[in-house]
C-alpha cells in the first residue's frame, strides 16, 4: 500500500494490467513517445513497445473503431481521448457499433475508452465537458465514474477484464489533487457497486467524480447541524439503485448533484427513479444540483458559476432540511 | 488524371490456374456466383409474398465483385462485408437457410431476430456483422488488421465500402490509419455507380476512387467488377501483399447496381441505356460462357449445378419457415456480453 494521485493510480493500474496480459493495448493521440497529455502513460512505450502502446493519427473514428475490430479478434484494447470532449467525433463507432453488437450479432466487444473528463481549469466549451450522462443513456455501453484514487485504479481493472465497451471517465480535476492509498497488488471494484464516501442520517447526497469532494465539503460545513451521507455511484451504467434506495430510505431526503447540465443529465433519472420506489420513505422533494444548461464557459468567474460548488450544495441542503 | 491501376481482363484457363484456382475451384465459383442470385431472388420473391418484414437489399450486378474477392480469401483471413455482398457470405460458407431465417425475423437467423435483411454474419467465418451506417464497418476491419500486426499473425482483414459511402469521414480515417501504419487491410470498393439516386460525379469529383489510394501511401486498382476472374486475381495478389507486409490496396470494383436501391425503388432515374449496356456483362453469364469456351464446361455438368441449387436453395426456405419466431419475453436479453461471450475462436 503506498499514497497515490489518482493520476499514478490510474497509470499504475493500466501498467499492471499490461504486465499481466498481453492483450491489452493502449492507443490514443500523443500517448506513446510524449506518454499522453496528461502523462497517464509515461514511459509506457519504452516498457511495452511501439505496437502495444500505440500513437495514432488525429481520428477518433479510427481509434475507437479499431478497437472494436481489434477486440473482436482477441486483443483488449484501451483507447485514449486526448480530453472527454472529442468523444463526439466517435460517436458513432460507440454507439452504433459496439454498444449494439452484442445484442443484435452477439459478438462482445471489450474495449475501453478513457476520457479525460471535467472542468475547473478554464478549459473552455470543448475541454471540460462530462459527457456521461449521454452515453448511459445508451443500452450496450458501461460507464464508470471513479472518485478516489483506490477505485480509479480497481475499476479500470474492472472494465479491462469487462467482455462490454466501457467508457471509464477520470476526472481531470482529480489527476494530481486527490491522493490517497492504493494498494500495490492486482484488485477489482466491481462496476454497479455504489461506494458510501461519508455516513450519515439526516440527508443523503447521491453523487460521482469530482463533485463527490464538493459535497464533502459541503456536509464538513455542516458537520454540527446535519449529518449527511454520500453515496458515491462510482458507474452510472450500470448503476447501484439498491444503495441508493436504502439511504434514501434511512435519510428521507435527498439531494442529487452532477457537474453535468441539468436538463436530461443523468441525475434526473436517480431523481425518477427514488421517486417510483421509495416515494413513501421521502420526507421533502428530492433536489436536484447540477450545472445550468449552457456550454462551459471559459472565463473563471463564468466557470465558476456553472460548475457546482460548494455554497451550491450547501444551499441545497439547508433546503432540504428545513423543507 | 488516373493514377490507379486498371486491372487486365483474365483470358485463359492457364492464367487462371497461375492465379491458384484449379477447374473444380472454378465450378466452385460458379456455385457461389448461382447460389448468391438465388439467394436474393428467391428473397424476394419471399418479400413480395409478405413473408419478409422490413425493407429488402440484393445485391444484382455485384455477384461476381462478392464471390471474386471472397474467393481470394485465406481460411484465417477476415472481414466486413455489406448489403451487396451476399457472395462473401455464400463463399465463407453460411448455410443458406440461416440467411432466409434471418430475412424472415426468425430464431435461427444469425441475429436472431434482432436485426434485419444483410446486418448479419458468423463470426466464426470470420465475417463481421455490419450496422447501417456506411461505411462505419470500414475503421472496424482496419482494427482487425491492426490486431493481426500487433500479434505478427499472417491474416489480412477485408473492409467492404460503396463508392457512396466513400464520401464519410469514416473512409478516410481508416485509410489514413492503415496507410500510415502499413496494415494488412484491403480495402474493397463496391462501385455499383449510384449511391441510392445519387449518381457518382456528386459523390466524388476524381476519376476513379481507386486514385485515393495513392494520397494514403498505397496502390489502388481499378477492376472490372462483373469479370470473376478479374476481381478474385486482384483481390489475391492485394491479399497476399498485405499478407507479406506491403500494406493495404485499394480494390474498385466496377459494376452497375442493377436493381433499385432496395426493392420499393424503381430506379427510374438511372438511363434505361445504362441498364441495357450492363445487362449485356451480366456476371453470371459471361462466366458461364467463359466456363463453357475454356474449361470446357458441359450441358450435363450445367444442368446438375443447377439443379443442385435449386434443392438447396428450396430445403433453405423451408427449414427458415420452419424456424420460430422470436420470443417477446427474450427481448431484453443480451444487451450486455457476459464473460463466457468471449469463449469464442475469434475473441482468443
Ligand atoms: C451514414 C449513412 N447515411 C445514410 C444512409 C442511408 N443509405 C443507405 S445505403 C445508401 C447509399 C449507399 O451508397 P453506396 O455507398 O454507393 O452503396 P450501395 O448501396 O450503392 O451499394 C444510403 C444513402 C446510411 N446507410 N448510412
Ligand atoms: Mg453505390
Amino acid at each position: 500500500m503506498a499514497v497515490k494521485t489518482y493520476l499514478q493510480a490510474i497509470s499504475d493500474g493500466l501498467r499492471q494490467e499490461m504486465q499481466r496480459d498481453k492483450r491489452v493495448y493502449v492507443i490514443g493521440e500523443d500517448i506513446g513517445v510524449y506518454g499522453g497529455a496528461f502523462k497517464v502513460t509515461q514511459g509506457f512505450q519504452e516498457e511495452f513497445g511501439a505496437w502495444r502502446v500505440i500513437d495514432a493519427p488525429l481520428s477518433e473514428t479510427a481509434i475507437v473503431g479499431s478497437c472494436t475490430g481489434a477486440a473482436i479478434m482477441g486483443l483488449r484494447p484501451v483507447a485514449e481521448m486526448q480530453f472527454a470532449d472529442f468523444i463526439s467525433c466517435a460517436w458513432d463507432q460507440l454507439v452504433t457499433v459496439a454498444a449494439k453488437q452484442r445484442y443484435r450479432a452477439g459478438t462482445a466487444v471489450p474495449i475501453v475508452v478513457r476520457l479525460p473528463s471535467g472542468g475547473g481549469f478554464s478549459g473552455g466549451p470543448f475541454h471540460s465537458q462530462n459527457p456521461e450522462s449521454s452515453f448511459a443513456h445508451i443500452p450496450g455501453l458501461k460507464i464508470v465514474c471513479p472518485a478516489t484514487p483506490a477505485d480509479a485504479k480497481g475499476l479500470l481493472v474492472s472494465a479491462i477484464e469487462d467482455p462490454n465497451p466501457v467508457l471509464y471517465f477520470e476526472h481531470k480535476h482529480l489527476y494530481r489533487r486527490i491522493k490517497d492509498e492504493v494498494p500495490d497488488e492486482r484488485y477489482t471494484v466491481p462496476l454497479g457497486k455504489a461506494r458510501v464516501h461519508r455516513e450519515g442520517d439526516d440527508v443523503t447526497v447521491v453523487t460521482w467524480g469530482a463533485m463527490v469532494y464538493t459535497a464533502d465539503e459541503a456536509a464538513k460545513q455542516l458537520e454540527s447541524d446535519l449529518s449527511v451521507e454520500i453515496v458515491d455511484l462510482r458507474s452510472l451504467s450500470p448503476w447501484d439503485k439498491e444503495a441508493v434506495l436504502t439511504s434514501v430510505e434511512k435519510t428521507s431526503r435527498a439531494l442529487v448533484l452532477h457537474e453535468d447540465t441539468r436538463t436530461g443529465g443523468f441525475g434526473a433519472e436517480i431523481v425518477a427513479t427514488i421517486m417510483e420506489e421509495s416515494f413513501e420513505s421521502l420526507d421533502a422533494p428530492v433536489k436536484r444540483v447540477a450545472a445550468p444548461d449552457t456550454p462551459v464557459p471559459f472565463s473563471p468567474p463564468l466557470e465558476k458559476k456553472f460548475i457546482p460548488q460548494v455554497e451550491d450544495v450547501l444551499a441545497g441542503l439547508r433546503d432540504l432540511a428545513e423543507y | 488524371m488516373a493514377v490507379a491501376r486498371e486491372a487486365e481482363p483474365v483470358s485463359s484457363l492457364r492464367e487462371v490456374k497461375e492465379a491458384g484456382l484449379d477447374r473444380e475451384d472454378l465450378l466452385n465459383v460458379y456455385r457461389s456466383l448461382l447460389l448468391t442470385r438465388g439467394i436474393e431472388d428467391r428473397g424476394h420473391i419471399l418479400y413480395k409474398q409478405g413473408k419478409i418484414p422490413g425493407s429488402f437489399y440484393t445485391g444484382r450486378g455485384n455477384e461476381a465483385a462478392s464471390v471474386g474477392v471472397a474467393t481470394a480469401m485465406g481460411p484465417d483471413d477476415v472481414g466486413t462485408p455489406l448489403h451487396r455482398d451476399m457472395g462473401v457470405h455464400v463463399v465463407r460458407g453460411v448455410e443458406p437457410w440461416r440467411i432466409f431465417a434471418q430475412y424472415m425475423g426468425r430464431v435461427d437467423g444469425p441475429t436472431r431476430g434482432r436485426d434485419g435483411n444483410v446486418h448479419m454474419a458468423d463470426n466464426k467465418l470470420g465475417l463481421i456483422a455490419m450496422v447501417s451506417h456506411l461505411p462505419a464497418m470500414l475503421p472496424v476491419a482496419v482494427g482487425c488488421a491492426l490486431a493481426f500486426r500487433i500479434r505478427e499473425e499472417k491474416r489480412v482483414a477485408l473492409a467492404w465500402f460503396g463508392e457512396g459511402a466513400s464520401a464519410r469521414g469514416d473512409t478516410h480515417e481508416g485509410m489514413n490509419f492503415a496507410g500510415t501504419r502499413r496494415l494488412p487491410v484491403v480495402f474493397v470498393c463496391d462501385n455499383n455507380q449510384w449511391a441510392y439516386s445519387t449518381p457518382t460525379h456528386l459523390e466524388y469529383a476524381c476519376e476513379n476512387l481507386a486514385d485515393r489510394a495513392q494520397a494514403y501511401g498505397f496502390d489502388g486498382v481499378v477492376v472490372d467488377g462483373t469479370d470473376v476472374l478479374a476481381v478474385y486475381r486482384e483481390a489475391k495478389r492485394a491479399i497476399e501483399k498485405a499478407r507479406e507486409g506491403g500494406g493495404p490496396t485499394l480494390l474498385e470494383c466496377m459494376t452497375l447496381r442493377m436493381e433499385g436501391h432496395a426493392v420499393h425503388d424503381d430506379a427510374s432515374y438511372v438511363p434505361k441505356e445504362m441498364f441495357e449496356e450492363w445487362a449485356k456483362r451480366d456476371p453470371l453469364e459471361r462466366f458461364r460462357s467463359w466456363l463453357r469456351e475454356n474449361a470446357d464446361l458441359t450441358d450435363e455438368e450445367e444442368e446438375e449445378i443447377a439443379g443442385q441449387i435449386k434443392k438447396t436453395l428450396s430445403d433453405a426456405i423451408r427449414r427458415a419457415d420452419e424456424s420460430p419466431l422470436p420470443n417477446p419475453d427474450d427481448l431484453t436479453e443480451g444487451v450486455y456480453a457476459s464473460p463466457e461471450d468471449l469463449d469464442t475462436p475469434h475473441h482468443k
